[in-house]
């Protein structure tokens, strides 16, 4: 089984409320080096098999047509969850961690 | 004169702008979002609330309801459609009409009765208005913010489309940041209108800010009940 990632953002002109809202968080925390925080959205579409190009292209339609509004987002990436990446490996972990929990 | 009503899962208004409509002198109509039926409805109202929880983005997964199939090739052929606050970001959703709603820059939810400045008293749903006229409505939104690009702004502004604007407050702030202080908007043919404050919520004596809501289920049923009789 495979999944694509797709990420959407806010585009550079639109105000993100919800990125100054932890924008002003981070400080209190002591977090002080971030001058801007831009939060923006994830989804992960899994599939029966591994990934195709079909699926990849249904995938960036979904993006555009659903996914994001093409007003006020960008579509920024539309890609296949590497098994080997840093992405899989923490999904692979939370996975085992609950596997851990449940016995 | 009958006015269909939309209810999707999660609509909020969809019985007072039925209530708004009765009260007016028409008849209301329910419409269920499953079904792609308008029953033959002279107008339609897409009413305030959080359809589909307003996941993904506000109006986003109501705007694929199979209702909205009927409805968005009858408004693009001339059916007067009214979008109330949620039912306004339907209608951006459909791109039915331009831009986009987000989040209130001051990140608190609205709920004030608002003053507005009709601008445009030409459309399905403002004629029994005059342009400058004031009305004070209710506001009740945590994603009210009108944003598009300068173009857009420019275009609507151009041709006469923007049809409330907020009045601003001391300070030259309106209650969401909205750019221009657009409150409401229209298509090119003047039938479809969508904005964040509620005039359903101002049909009744002793209930909301004024009576000021009326004009817009007044402007709707005159204009029908004209065009029938000239058809």
């Amino acid at each position: 089984m495979g999944s694509i990632v797709v990420d959407v953002m806010l585009k550079p002109e639109i105000l993100d409320p919800q990125g100054q809202a932890v924008a002003g968080a981070l400080p209190r925390l002591g977090f002080d080096g971030f001058t801007d925080v831009r939060q923006g959205k994830r989804f992960v579409l899994t599939v029966d098999g591994d990934v195709t190009d079909e699926h990849l292209g249904a995938a960036q339609e979904a993006a555009e047509k659903l996914l994001s509004n093409p007003v006020i987002e960008d579509v920024v990436s539309v890609h296949v969850l590497e098994q080997d990446s840093a992405e899989q490996d923490s999904a692979e972990s939370d996975a085992a961690a609950s596997e851990d929990g449940e016995q | 004169m009958r006015v269909g009503v939309v209810t999707f899962p999660g609509s909020l208004d969809d019985r007072d702008a039925a209530r708004a409509v009765r009260e007016c002198g028409g008849e209301a109509v329910p419409l269920w979002h499953g079904d792609d039926d308008l029953k033959g409805v002279d107008a339609v109202i897409l009413p305030g609330g959080f359809s589909y929880g307003d996941y993904l983005r506000c109006g986003a997964i109501a705007r694929f309801a199979p209702v909205m199939d009927a409805l968005v090739p009858a408004a693009q052929g001339g059916l007067p459609v009214l979008g109330i606050c949620n039912g306004f970001q339907v209608l951006t959703e459909s791109h039915l009409l331009p831009g986009a709603l987000i989040r209130n820059d001051h990140r608190k939810f609205n709920c004030v009765d608002q003053r507005l400045v009709v601008e445009n008293a030409s459309t399905a749903w403002t004629s029994d208005f005059e342009a400058g006229q004031e009305i004070t409505i209710v506001l009740k939104n945590g994603e009210g913010g009108f944003v598009a690009d300068e173009k857009t702004l420019d275009m609507l502004e151009g041709e006469g489309r923007v049809v409330f604007r907020y009045v601003p407050d001391a300070e030259g702030r309106n209650p969401n940041g909205s750019y221009r202080h657009i409150a409401g908007i229209t298509n090119e043919r003047g039938n479809v209108v969508g904005l964040m404050p509620h005039p359903e919520h101002a049909v009744e004596e002793g209930y909301g800010p004024s009576l000021d809501g009326r004009g817009f289920f007044t402007s709707i049923i005159k204009q029908t009940l004209e065009s029938a009789a000239t058809a």
